[in-house]
């Protein structure tokens, strides 16, 4: 009950499971479970790696394009390549704050394979150079900090971790930091802020990136807890192997968390690319189909910051390069499926709290903007919302994302889809991120939220709706890329 | 209330020497604090920036950045309630309702006995498993209003007292990185290019001296 419950994932026939082997063995998180089950031999990975060139085993990870988990999806490989030749040292972060409405991936890889991702980090630091990993897991995950630290002891303990591994001349310490509770510190950035003790508040960039200046000012490679989990079965497989799954721009497996409206919501090691939203939904290995004597209404395809999707996006591939180009993105793997009870003022105004609540304060468009996007959308809900309210909305979200905002195409109103990502007035993307579910909703459901407005002008002294003119409605560079149809 | 007691002042400084600068150790000081506490106390926040060589004003600074970390006594029990939109999709919102209305506070507060404090919180990652709630952040998956009743009732009786460890306890089992263990954590200006990477920019170096056609063999990625 402390842990997490849900069941191991089955793969599709021929498709090899990468990170998520061990999920349905009782004793995975241990030395012993690690090195004796699971789709290979743990702790051999880093004994081949041991006995290459620390450039061959970055070209490895380069070559096999292994990309980052966490939301972004750039290449590890060439993430690693940044770091500035000659500066030392150079530091790993592993970002283990996990918050991200709808993902719940790197909690199992933590809980269930703790092992796998330490190995992951070893190559990690072999191959970059790196003095010293530091392992950033969620404040609220305790038992994954627990399963990581008894990992951990025990790696020390067989010299797979400290001084001269492996009786070679590697030597790396792995240290478990433990978060406090705050979403924006997914950031790399402000990752990096919180573990160096500060308000995690994100660093502006340009002009410096982590890779160049990082953890105090020195080289610092973050990486997700899934990327990096990743690593062992590479580097046990080879390139070849690991390219056979998946497509050519996104090969290999990714968890995807599948929550919401399916009979079987569950996370899942699927083929990157070349599977469907309708297979995700419909298979039975995966969610069974959406919930029996229900439709699918929307869906997120990438977590509470990734524009919405409708039925008729089912079809797509769950491909990067193909939901950006179609309005959206697949994030950090996370689909939220709504069916037709769904309220979409509702649904987006419990979005918007978030990012206003998890908002930082440090950039004014957001830490006014998102608690403005809320307060509006609340009294919408509460029945008391104003006949402006949608192009004040709208017109607040411009404020932290200027100009045409990523969004699905809508065929039944000729609305073509605005590729991703959006342009922002922030320093991070959690500001633009709020303004997702708002123009998702309205351009698709605008009525819903005239039908809650409508109501105080039929008790209003004059006949006519008041509408204030926001500057915005037709000027061509409309921000919410045509929401001022109505649906 | 109370400064760190002598034994996890021993305990804070294993964790200040395992980084390379004191300060990052804030946050696991912190909650080293607020695991003694119960809460993070001015003293115990004055303690840490002792320890970690700041103002404790820089403590409150980074403390109340965080959502983990309260300033004031809370109850035994931390009952967070996930409302984000997985939760919310599966009423998660209703069992906030149902939690607020069986104890008698709203979100927020604490019931009057402090054994509980009610919170609805965001995306605890557990989506899959939705609604979701946490009790001093041990989980409890799929909780009808019934489960939240017994849940309540179990937590009351201390029939769950084994499972759930009072408030502010982090991670039972803890990273043991003894000063013996400890490979290479120094401050970064101390840090050099470590002795691998010597050895194999040497030996690409070595190759290109003698191969001088292939060039750029490349060592220090």
């Amino acid at each position: 009950m402390i842990g997490t419950t849900t069941p191991a994932p089955t793969m599709l026939d021929g498709v090899p499971a990468v990170v998520s082997s061990r999920f349905g063995v009782a004793n995975a998180h241990t030395m012993g479970g690690y090195t004796s089950s699971g789709s290979y031999v743990g702790y051999q990975a880093i004994r081949k790696v041991l006995d290459m060139s620390p450039a061959d085993a970055s070209a490895v990870v380069k070559d096999a394009t292994v990309l980052g988990r966490g939301g972004a999806g750039f290449p590890a490989g060439v993430k690693w390549g940044f770091t500035p030749a000659g500066v030392w040292p150079r530091y790993i972060v592993v970002n283990g704050d996990e918050s991200e409405p709808g993902t719940y991936k790197d909690r199992m890889l933590m809980e269930r394979d703790p092992h796998q991702l330490i190995e992951g980090c070893l190559i990690a630091a072999y191959a970059v150079g790196a003095a010293q990993v530091f392992l950033y897991v969620r404040g609220e995950m305790p038992h994954a900090q627990e399963r990581i630290a008894a990992a951990l002891d025990e790696a020390y303990a067989a010299n797979l971790i400290g001084k001269n591994i492996l009786g070679t001349d590697f030597s790396v310490d792995i240290v478990l930091h433990w978060g406090a509770g705050a979403y924006i510190v997914g950031e790399e950035t402000a990752l990096i802020e919180s573990l160096e003790g500060n308000r995690g508040m994100p660093r502006l960039k340009p002009p410096f990136f982590p890779a160049a200046k990082g953890l105090y000012m020195a080289p610092t490679i973050v990486n997700n807890v899934e990327t990096l989990s990743n690593l062992p079965w590479l580097f046990d497989h080879g390139v070849e192997q690991y390219r056979e799954i998946g497509t050519e721009a996104s090969p290999g497996t990714r968890l995807i968390s599948l929550s919401g409206h399916v009979n079987n919501p569950g996370v899942f090691e699927i083929p990157q690319g070349s599977t469907t939203f309708r297979d995700l939904f419909e298979l039975p290995i995966y969610g069974n189909g959406i919930r029996t004597g229900h439709e699918l209404k929307m869906f997120i395809p990438g977590g509470a910051s990734a524009p919405w999707f409708f039925p008729e996006h089912v079809d797509l591939p769950m491909e990067g390069r193909v939901v950006g180009g179609a309005g959206s993105m697949l994030g950090s793997g996370a689909v939220v499926v709504m069916d037709e009870t769904t309220d979409a003022v509702k649904a987006a105004l419990r979005l918007v709290r978030f990012f206003a609540r998890e908002s930082c304060g440090k950039c004014t468009p957001c830490r006014e903007g998102t608690s403005w996007e809320e307060k509006i959308l609340q009294r919408i809900l509460d029945g008391h919302g104003r006949p402006s309210d949608l192009e004040l909305l709208l017109d607040v979200a411009d404020n932290i994302s200027p100009g045409p905002y990523p969004v699905a195409s809508d065929a039944a109103n000729d609305l073509d889809a605005i590729p991703y990502p959006p342009r922002q007035t922030t320093i991070c993307p959690l500001g633009p991120s709020s303004v997702a579910p708002i123009t998702s909703a309205i351009r698709r459901f605008r009525g819903e939220f005239e039908s809650k407005i409508v109501q105080r002008d039929l008790i209003s002294v004059t006949s006519e709706p008041v509408l204030v003119d926001t500057g915005h409605a037709d000027d061509g560079h409309s921000h919410d890329g045509g929401a001022h149809a109505h649906v | 209330m109370s400064r760190l007691s002598a034994e996890n002042e021993t305990l804070a400084r294993q964790i200040i020497a395992r980084y390379p600068r004191p300060k990052s150790a804030t946050i696991p000081l912190c909650h080293l604090a607020q695991e003694q506490d119960g809460y993070l106390a001015d003293d115990a926040m004055a303690h840490v920036a002792e320890l970690v060589g700041c103002t404790s004003a820089e403590v409150l600074g980074t403390a109340s950045f965080y959502e983990m970390f309260k300033r004031h006594s809370v109850g035994k029990f931390c009952l967070n309630v996930c409302t984000n939109i997985s939760c919310q999709l599966l009423g998660g919102e209703e069992l906030l309702e149902h939690a607020e209305a069986t104890l008698g506070i709203r979100s927020g507060g604490t019931t009057p006995d402090g054994m509980f404090t009610l919170e609805d919180v965001e995306c605890i990652a557990a989506c899959t498993e939705a609604p979701a709630v946490q009790v001093n952040y041990r989980f409890f998956h799929r909780l009808s209003t019934e489960d939240l009743d017994q849940l309540i009732a179990d937590l009351r009786s201390g029939a769950l007292d084994d499972v759930v460890p009072p408030h502010g306890t982090l991670g039972v089992v803890r990273q043991q990185l003894g000063a013996d263990q400890i490979a290479n954590i120094t401050p970064p200006e101390a840090q050099t290019e470590p002795v691998w990477l010597v050895r194999h920019r040497e030996l690409a170096e070595a190759a290109a001296a003698a191969a001088p056609s292939t060039a750029d063999a490349g060592g220090a990625a």
